[in-house]
C-alpha cells in the first residue's frame, strides 16, 4: 500500500513539473501583458507602435518604439550579413572538407567562442574594437551599430555552424554515393546535393542565429553608443530594443509609465523572439523526418 | 587538372578562408584578454574587496556572489528540470499537453535574458517583495536554465536502452522504482554534463542579473539569500562602462577571471562527457 501511495506522490511531482514549464511561459508572456496594457490605458498602443521618439523622461514623455525597433533590425541585419555566409561556409568546411584531427580542433574552438560571456565581448568592443574601427574607417565615433553587429555577428556564429553542420552530416551517405558514382567532385556533391538536402536545417540554424541576435543585450548595451534615434546608416550611434530595457529599467519608478513602457518593449521582443523560435523549429522538425 | 577539379580547388580554398576568419579572431580574443590580464591577477587580487570606488583592490565579493548564484541557480533547476525531463521521456503520453511542454520548453531557450530580467524584476523582486536578492536573481536564472537542462536530461534518458525498463517492469518493479534504479543511474553523467553547461551559461549572464540581484559596489559578502550580491559579470559591465578612470589592468583581470571560470566549468563538462563515453557498457 504505502508503495503505491509513494508512486502516485512521486508521479504527482513529476507531473507537476511538466506543468511548471509551460506555466512558467505563460507567467513570462501575462506579466508582459499585464504590464503593457497599463501603459496603453494612458498612453494610445498606436503612438507606442508607430511614434518615432523616444523621449521617456521629458514632458509629455513620449513612448515611439519606431527607433529601437529600427536600431535592433539594423544591428541585426548587419550581424546576419556577416555571420550567414561565414557560418555555412564554415559548416561545409568543417563537415566535408577538414581532417578529422582539424575539424577537432575547430569544432572546440567554436565551443570556445560559444562559452565566452557576452559581457566579455562587449568589453573587447569598448577597448578594442570600438577605437580600432574609428580610426580605421574614420568614423566620428567607434561605438556604434557596426562594432555591435560585428561582435554579434561573433555571438551567432557557434550557434549557425553548429547546427548547419548537424544539418550536413546528417544527408543519408547515399545522397553522396550516387553523386560520386556519376562522376560529380567532390565540390559539386557539396553544392549541389547536399546542401540543398541540408537547406531545413541551414535555414533554422539561421533563424536561431537572428533570434539570438536580436535577444542579445550586454553587447549591443556597451558598445552602440546608446542614442535612441531613427538610424541611417550602421556606422552612427543607435539603440536597440534589448539596450533600452537594459539601460533604463535601473532608473524608473515602479509603476510609472516609464517602467510600463519598458514592459511593453519587453513584449514586443518576446513576441518577436518567440515567432522567429517557432519558425526555427518547424524547420527542425522538418530535418528530422 | 580538369576544369571541375580547378573549381574544386578554389571552392575550398574559400570555405577554408572563412573558417580561418571564425577562428583566428577567437584565438586572437583569447589570448588578447589573457595576455592583458594574467599580469594583475595575484593572490591578493582574487582575495580582497574592491576599495577606493573599485579603482584598486580585488574582486573577492564577486566571486563569492557569483559562486552562490551558480549554487542557488542548481538548487531550483536542477531537480525541477530533471523531473520535467523525466515526465516528458517516460510518463508523456503523445498528446496536447505533451507538446505543450515541449513547445514551451523551446519557446523557453528562446526568451531573450533581458527578458527574463524583467520577469524577475516584475515577479521574484516586486510582486513576491523578495527585493533584489540573491533569492531573486538564483530563481530568475534558474527559470533561464531550464532548458538545457530538460533537453540534455532528455538525451540521456532516451540514450538508456529499452530493455532495461522492460527487464525492471518484468521483474515486478514499480514505474518508479524503475526509473530510480535502472535508468537515472545511467543517466547521471549526461544530466551532469548539461547541467555544468547551463550553469557556466548562468554564471557569465549579466543581463538577467541587472535588476534581481546585482550590487554595483558592496564590498562585503552578502550576510543571507535576501541581501544583494556583486557578481564578476555586472562587475566588469561596471567597471567598464560605469566608471571612470579604472586601471586597465584592473578591467581586464576581471575579464580573464570570468573567462577562466566559465572556462573551468566547460572543462568538467567535457571530462564528464569523456567518462560517461568511456564508461557506457552497453
Amino acid at each position: 500500500m504505502s508503495r503505491k501511495i509513494r508512486e502516485f506522490g512521486v508521479e504527482g511531482c513529476i507531473k507537476l513539473s511538466g506543468l511548471l514549464v509551460i506555466i512558467f511561459v505563460i507567467l513570462i508572456f501575462l506579466l508582459l501583458l499585464k504590464e503593457s496594457l497599463s501603459l496603453f490605458g494612458v498612453y494610445p498602443f498606436k503612438d507606442f507602435l508607430t511614434g518615432t521618439k523616444w523621449l521617456p523622461v521629458s514632458d509629455p514623455p513620449k513612448f515611439g518604439i519606431v527607433p529601437l525597433l529600427l536600431g535592433s533590425i539594423y544591428v541585426t541585419v548587419g550581424a546576419i550579413v556577416i555571420c550567414v555566409p561565414l557560418g555555412v561556409a564554415s559548416a561545409m568546411f568543417i563537415a566535408e572538407v577538414a581532417p578529422a584531427g582539424f575539424k577537432h580542433i575547430l569544432k572546440s574552438l567554436i565551443e570556445i567562442l560559444a562559452s565566452i560571456p557576452s559581457v566579455v565581448l562587449g568589453f573587447i568592443g569598448i577597448v578594442w574594437l570600438g577605437p580600432f574601427l574609428k580610426t580605421t574607417f574614420h568614423l566620428s565615433t567607434g561605438m556604434c551599430g557596426l562594432t555591435g553587429s560585428l561582435l554579434l555577428a561573433y555571438m551567432a556564429l557557434p550557434t549557425i555552424i553548429s547546427i548547419s553542420e548537424d544539418a550536413i552530416v546528417s544527408v543519408p551517405k547515399s545522397y553522396k554515393e550516387a553523386a560520386f558514382g556519376l562522376g560529380a567532385t567532390r565540390w559539386q556533391t557539396l553544392w549541389r546535393i547536399i546542401l540543398p538536402a541540408a537547406s531545413s536545417g541551414i535555414i533554422a540554424s539561421i533563424m536561431l542565429g537572428i533570434g539570438r541576435v536580436i535577444g542579445e543585450t550586454m553587447v549591443v548595451l556597451m558598445v552602440t553608443g546608446n542614442s535612441p534615434i531613427i538610424p541611417h546608416t550602421l556606422l552612427q550611434p543607435l539603440r536597440t530594443l534589448t539596450a533600452t530595457i537594459a539601460g533604463e529599467m535601473g532608473e524608473t519608478v515602479s509603476g510609472s509609465d516609464h517602467y510600463y513602457a519598458l514592459f511593453a518593449t519587453g513584449l514586443i521582443l518576446f513576441i518577436i523572439t518567440f515567432l522567429i523560435n517557432l519558425i526555427a523549429d518547424i524547420y527542425l522538425q522538418r530535418t528530422k523526418k | 587538372m580538369s576544369a571541375a577539379q580547378k573549381r574544386q580547388t578554389a571552392a575550398f580554398f574559400i570555405l577554408g578562408f572563412a573558417t580561418m576568419l571564425v577562428v583566428i579572431p577567437i584565438i586572437l580574443t583569447m589570448a588578447y584578454v589573457v595576455f592583458k590580464g594574467i599580469g594583475a591577477v595575484n593572490w591578493s587580487f582574487l582575495t580582497e574587496a574592491p576599495r577606493n570606488g573599485m579603482k584598486e583592490g580585488g574582486i573577492f565579493p564577486a566571486i563569492v556572489g557569483t559562486i552562490i548564484l551558480i549554487i542557488g541557480t542548481m538548487i531550483f533547476s536542477l531537480p525541477l528540470g530533471v523531473l520535467a525531463a523525466i515526465y516528458l521521456v517516460e510518463y508523456a503520453k503523445d498528446n496536447f499537453f505533451t507538446r505543450l511542454i515541449k513547445l514551451s520548453v523551446v519557446n523557453l531557450s528562446g526568451v531573450p535574458s533581458i527578458v527574463y530580467g524583467l520577469f524577475g524584476f516584475g515577479l521574484f523582486v516586486l510582486f513576491l517583495r523578495l527585493g533584489t536578492s540573491i533569492l531573486a536573481g538564483s530563481l530568475t536564472l534558474a527559470i533561464m536554465s531550464l532548458p538545457v537542462i530538460i533537453t540534455a536530461t532528455k538525451e540521456a534518458l532516451e540514450s538508456v536502452p529499452a530493455s532495461f525498463r522492460e527487464i525492471s517492469l518484468s521483474l515486478g518493479a514499480t514505474k518508479w522504482q524503475t526509473i530510480r534504479n535502472c535508468v537515472l543511474p545511467y543517466s547521471i553523467p549526461g544530466i551532469l554534463t548539461g547541467t555544468v553547461l547551463s550553469l557556466s551559461r548562468a554564471a557569465g549572464e549579466t543581463a538577467p542579473i541587472l535588476f534581481t540581484v546585482a550590487a554595483f559596489y558592496l564590498p562585503r559578502l552578502p550576510h543571507s539569500v535576501f541581501d544583494q550580491a556583486m557578481a564578476l559579470s555586472y562587475h566588469l559591465y561596471a567597471i567598464a562602462t560605469q566608471v571612470p578612470n579604472i586601471p586597465p589592468k584592473i578591467s581586464f583581470a576581471t575579464a580573464f577571471v570570468l573567462i577562466a571560470l566559465v572556462f573551468l566549468m566547460n572543462l568538467g563538462s567535457i571530462i564528464l562527457r569523456a567518462r560517461f563515453r568511456k564508461k557506457k557498457l552497453w
